[in-house]
C-alpha cells in the first residue's frame, strides 16, 4: 500500500470515527436527558411529602403559640367556632376512635374468615366469582356508603336500640367497616398464598382438620403479615371522611356511646372547609391542627404497618 | 406375611390425563418397600394416595380401591383425617412448623387429642428419629434454626410422635447433602423394627440399601414389583433392567 | 365427636362470612335502586341543582366530574408512570430509592382530606389557581399518584428478565429496551393500576370539597379555571338534607356515578383483555 491510500484510508477512518462518536455522543445526551426527566418524575412525590410536612408544621406552630398544647390535647370540650371557645381535641379522638374501633371489631372476624374460605373451602371457579365482588365492594365510593348508612343502616338500628340518634357512631362503624373488609380480606389472603403449600400440607398429613390446620399452624405462620393488615386498615378507617360525616354527623361529643352522634376529626375537616373560612385566624389553625394530628396518627400506623410486611420475621 | 395396605385396580386421572394406569400393589406389614421409576411415572401420585393427600389436589379422580386395615380408605364414608393418624408422611423438603421443636412434635397429638405425657413422647420420637441428642437442650428453640438434615429428623419425629402404622416417604433424601442422606438411611433400618415404610425415591442405590421390597413403576403402569435383592441382580422384565443399568430414566 | 363439630361450625363461620359478603352488595344495589328510580328522569340528568326537588339535577356534576377525570389523568398517568420507571429500570438499588420507596408507600395510605388541604395551601392560595378544575385536578392527581406508581411498578416488576436480556443481547440501549419491550409488555397491568386509581378519583369528594368545588352551581365550567362541582358533592349536598325527596336525588345521582364506573371499568377490562391476547400472539 503506497502513501496516498493509506492517508485515503485514514481519513475515511477518521470520519467514520467522528460519525460514531457523535452517534455515542448524541445516545449519550438522549440516555442522560431521559435520565433526569424521571429522576425529575420521581422528585415530585418527595415534593409532595415535604410539603405536606412543611404546610401542617408551619400552621400547627402558629396553632400552638396561640392556644396551649396541654388545652389541646387533653380538652374535653371542642367548640373552637363559637364562643365560648374551646380547643380540647379529645372529643375528635373519642369520635374517631368509636368509629375505627367499631369497624375494626366488625370487618376483622369477618374479613379473616372470608379468607379462609377463599384459600381453603373454595373452588377456583368460586373464588374468581367472589373476588370481584369483593373488588366491586372496595370500589363503591365512600359518600355512597354514608347515603346508605343513613337510609338503610340507621332506621333498622333504631328497630334495635330506640334510643338511637339519627347521626351515631354505631352506623358509621357498621359502614366503615364494610369498607375496609375487603382490605383485610385481600391482604390476608396474600398472606396465606406468601406460605409455602408443604407446610399446610405437613399439617393436613398428621390427620389435622381444616379448622385446627388453619388456627394452630397457617394463621400463627402468617401472623406478621396479618398484623400488617391490621394496621393498614385501622389506617384506611381513620382516614374515612365522607361515610363518617354522613352517619355520625358533625356533633363533637366527647362520649363513648356509639349510639350517639359524635364527630371524627377528619368531618371537622370537612366542616370548617364547606364553611368559609378566613385565610387566618384560629379557626383556620384548628383544621390544619387537627390534620397534623390526623397525619400523624395515620404517617405513624403505615411505618408500623409497612414495617411488619417487610421486616425478616423471627422465623 | 400381612399385606397392610393393598391397591386394587387403582386408577388415577387428572382431568382429560390418565396418570396410574390398574395398579395392583401389595404392601408387606413390618417391611421396607420402595417405589422406583423415572420422572413422571406417578411414584408420587400413588404413594399420596395411601394417605389420601391427593385429595387436595383439584381435578383429580380416583378410581380403584385401596385397602388399609381391611377397609377402603377411598370410601365415601371414611374420614380421612383418621386414615392420617395411622398412615403418616414425611416430605421431599423438610416442613417443620415455624414454632419451637417441642411444639412441632406435640401439634399432632394435641390435636388428635391423644391422652399422653408430652415430655415423654418428644424424648421417645426423638431419640426413635436419632435426633435427641442433637437438641434435648434446645427443645424450645425455633425448628427453622435446624440444618436441612436435622429439619427431616425432626419432620420424621413428629410423623413418629403420632404412633402410626405406617410412614409414608417422598423423597426424603432429595434436598439433603450425603452426610444428612446416610443418617436417614441408617435410620430407616432402625425404624423398620416397629413401622411399615413406603418410600418413594429416584436413587436406585438408595432403594437398594434400604428396602425389603422393591416396586417399579413406568408411566402409571406397575412393571414389576418383588424382593429388592431379587430384582436388582435378576429382574424378571426387560423394562425393569434398562431402568436399573441406567439405559434410560 | 367434638372435633368434628368444631370442624363443622368452622366451615360454616367462613361460608357465611362470604355468603354476607354478597347479600351486603345486593342490599346496597336494591336500595340505592328502589330510594332513586323515581328520580332517575332525562330532566334530571340535564338540569342544575335547584331548592325544589323536583327541578334538581345532576348536569354540572357530570360535567365536573368529567371534565375532572380528563385533566386529572393527563396529570398523572405521565407523571406516575414515569416515577414507576425510574424506580425499577433507571435508579441505583441504594437506601436512598428505599427510603424514597417507604416514602410512596406513605403517600398511598395518607387520608384524602390532607391531601385536600395541600391543594387548599399550594394550588388554591399559593400559586393563585383560585377554586378551579385545575386546582381540583392538581390536588386529585397527586392524590392518585402513589397508586399509579405501586400498580405500574408492580406490573413493571412483572415482565421476564429475559425480554430485557434479549434487548441488551441485540445491542438495543437502555431507553430502546425500556420503552419499546418492557413498558410495552407493562402496559395491560398499568392500564388496570391507572383505571384503578381514576374509579377512586371519580369518587372522591372530601379533597375536593376543600379545595373549594361548589355544592351549587348554576352553569357549566368552560375552561380550567372556571369553578365546578362534581357527582360526589352533589351526592354529598343531597344526602345530607333531611327530607326524604332529597335522598331520592342523592341515590339517583349514585345510580349515574355507579354507571360512570361500572362503564370505567368495563373499558379497563376491556382493554387489558386485548392486549394480553396480543402479547400471547407474539
Amino acid at each position: 500500500m503506497n502513501s496516498i491510500q493509506e492517508n485515503l484510508m485514514d481519513s475515511k477512518r477518521s470520519i467514520e470515527d467522528g460519525r460514531v462518536s457523535f452517534r455515542l455522543f448524541f445516545n449519550k445526551l438522549l440516555e442522560r436527558s431521559i435520565n433526569f426527566y424521571l429522576l425529575a418524575c420521581v422528585s415530585v412525590t418527595v415534593l409532595v411529602s415535604s410539603t405536606v410536612i412543611f404546610i401542617l408544621g408551619k400552621d400547627c406552630f402558629e396553632f400552638f403559640s396561640q392556644i396551649s398544647f396541654f388545652d389541646f390535647l387533653f380538652g374535653t370540650k371542642w367548640e373552637p367556632l363559637i364562643e365560648p371557645r374551646n380547643f380540647g381535641v379529645l372529643p375528635l379522638i373519642t369520635g374517631t376512635f368509636l368509629v375505627v374501633f367499631g369497624s375494626i371489631l366488625i370487618a376483622l372476624p369477618i374479613g379473616l374468615f372470608v379468607a379462609v374460605f377463599l384459600s381453603e373451602f373454595s373452588s377456583k371457579r368460586f373464588r374468581s366469582f367472589i373476588k370481584p365482588i369483593l373488588e366491586i365492594l372496595a370500589g363503591i365510593p365512600t359518600v355512597v356508603y354514608g347515603l346508605f348508612a343513613l337510609t338503610f343502616i340507621t332506621p333498622k338500628l333504631k328497630l334495635i336500640f330506640p334510643e338511637i340518634e339519627v347521626f351515631n357512631a354505631l352506623s358509621a362503624a357498621i359502614v366503615v367497616g364494610v369498607m375496609i373488609l375487603p382490605m383485610i380480606t385481600s391482604l390476608c389472603d396474600d398472606a396465606f398464598k406468601a406460605l409455602p403449600n408443604s407446610l399446610k400440607q405437613g399439617a393436613y398429613a398428621l390427620g389435622g382438620r381444616p379448622h385446627e390446620v388453619v388456627i394452630g399452624i397457617i394463621i400463627p405462620a402468617a401472623s406478621q403479615r396479618i398484623g400488617a393488615a391490621i394496621i393498614l386498615a385501622i389506617s384506611r378507617a381513620v382516614g374515612e371522611t365522607m361515610a363518617v360525616t354522613l352517619a355520625a354527623g358533625a356533633n363533637p361529643n366527647f362520649t363513648l356511646n356509639p349510639l350517639k352522634s359524635v364527630q371524627t376529626m377528619t368531618s371537622y375537616i370537612v366542616q370548617v372547609s364547606m364553611g368559609d373560612i378566613p385565610a387566618h385566624g384560629v379557626e383556620y389553625l384548628t383544621c390544619f391542627a387537627v390534620a397534623g394530628l390526623l397525619f400523624l396518627i395515620t404517617w405513624l400506623m403505615n411505618m408500623i404497618g409497612a414495617y411488619f410486611i417487610f421486616a425478616k420475621g423471627k422465623n | 406375611m400381612t399385606n397392610i395396605l393393598t391397591t386394587k385396580n387403582l386408577n388415577i386421572h387428572y382431568g382429560p390425563k390418565h396418570a396410574v394406569h390398574d395398579v395392583n400393589l401389595n404392601i408387606k406389614d413390618g417391611k421396607i418397600t420402595a417405589i422406583i421409576g423415572p420422572s413422571g411415572c406417578g411414584k408420587s401420585t400413588i404413594l399420596r394416595c395411601f394417605n389420601r393427600m391427593n385429595d387436595f389436589i383439584t381435578g383429580i379422580k380416583i378410581s380403584g380401591e385401596v385397602v388399609f386395615n381391611e377397609r377402603n380408605i377411598y370410601h365415601p364414608s371414611t374420614d380421612p383425617s383418621r386414615i392420617r393418624k395411622s398412615v403418616g408422611m414425611v416430605f421431599q423438603r423438610p416442613n417443620p412448623f415455624p414454632k419451637s421443636i417441642y411444639n412441632n412434635i406435640v401439634w399432632g397429638p394435641k390435636i388428635n387429642n391423644l391422652d399422653l405425657d408430652f415430655e415423654e413422647l418428644v424424648e421417645t420420637s426423638l431419640k426413635k428419629a436419632a435426633l435427641w441428642d442433637e437438641v434435648k437442650d434446645r427443645l424450645n428453640d425455633s425448628a427453622l434454626a435446624l440444618s436441612g438434615g436435622q429439619q427431616q429428623r425432626l419432620c420424621i419425629a413428629r410423623a413418629i410422635a403420632m404412633s402410626p402404622k405406617v410412614i409414608l416417604m417422598d423423597e426424603p433424601c432429595s434436598a439433603l447433602d450425603p452426610k444428612a442422606t446416610i443418617k436417614i438411611e441408617d435410620l430407616m433400618g432402625e425404624l423398620r423394627e416397629s413401622y411399615t415404610i413406603v418410600i418413594v425415591t429416584h436413587n436406585m442405590q438408595q432403594a437398594a440399601r434400604v428396602s425389603d421390597e422393591t416396586a417399579f413403576f413406568y408411566e402409571g403402569e406397575l412393571i414389576e414389583f418383588g424382593n429388592t435383592p431379587d430384582m436388582f441382580t435378576n429382574p424378571t422384565k426387560k423394562q425393569t433392567e434398562d431402568y436399573i443399568t441406567g439405559r434410560f430414566g | 365427636m367434638g372435633r368434628k363439630i368444631k370442624s363443622v361450625i368452622f366451615y360454616f363461620l367462613c361460608l357465611v362470612s362470604t355468603i354476607l359478603c354478597l347479600f351486603l352488595l345486593g342490599i346496597l344495589i336494591y336500595h340505592l335502586f328502589i330510594q332513586g328510580k323515581d328520580y332517575f328522569t332525562w330532566d334530571f340528568l340535564n338540569n342544575f341543582p335547584s331548592r325544589f326537588a323536583s327541578k334538581a339535577g345532576v348536569k354540572p356534576g357530570i360535567y365536573g366530574t368529567f371534565y375532572m377525570m380528563a385533566l386529572t389523568a393527563i396529570i398523572a398517568v405521565p407523571l406516575g408512570i414515569s416515577t414507576a420507571i425510574y424506580m425499577e429500570e433507571y435508579g441505583p438499588k441504594n437506601k436512598w430509592m428505599n427510603l424514597i420507596q417507604i416514602n410512596i408507600s406513605n403517600l398511598a395510605g395518607m387520608p384524602s382530606i390532607i391531601y385536600g388541604l395541600l391543594g387548599l395551601a399550594v394550588f388554591v392560595r399559593f400559586f393563585g389557581l383560585e377554586r378551579s378544575i385545575l386546582s381540583g385536578s392538581l390536588t386529585l392527581s397527586l392524590l392518585i399518584l402513589p397508586v399509579i406508581i405501586i400498580a405500574s411498578q408492580g406490573a413493571i416488576k412483572s415482565v421476564p428478565q429475559s425480554i430485557r436480556d434479549a434487548g441488551y443481547a441485540l445491542g438495543a440501549r437502555k431507553f430502546h429496551v425500556v420503552f419499546t419491550q418492557v413498558l410495552p409488555a407493562a402496559i395491560p397491568g398499568i392500564m388496570t393500576g391507572v383505571i384503578l386509581s381514576l374509579s377512586r378519583a371519580i369518587g372522591e369528594a372530601a379533597p375536593l370539597i376543600v379545595v373549594g368545588a361548589v355544592g351549587y352551581i348554576s352553569y357549566l365550567p368552560h375552561t380550567i379555571m372556571d369553578g365546578f362541582t362534581v357527582l360526589p358533592i352533589q351526592i354529598y349536598n343531597w344526602a345530607s338534607r333531611p327530607q326524604e325527596e332529597f335522598q331520592g336525588l342523592a341515590s339517583a345521582a349514585i345510580l349515574v356515578l355507579l354507571i360512570g364506573l361500572f362503564s370505567l371499568n368495563f373499558v379497563a377490562v376491556y382493554i387489558r383483555e386485548r392486549f394480553q391476547r396480543y402479547k400471547d400472539n407474539d
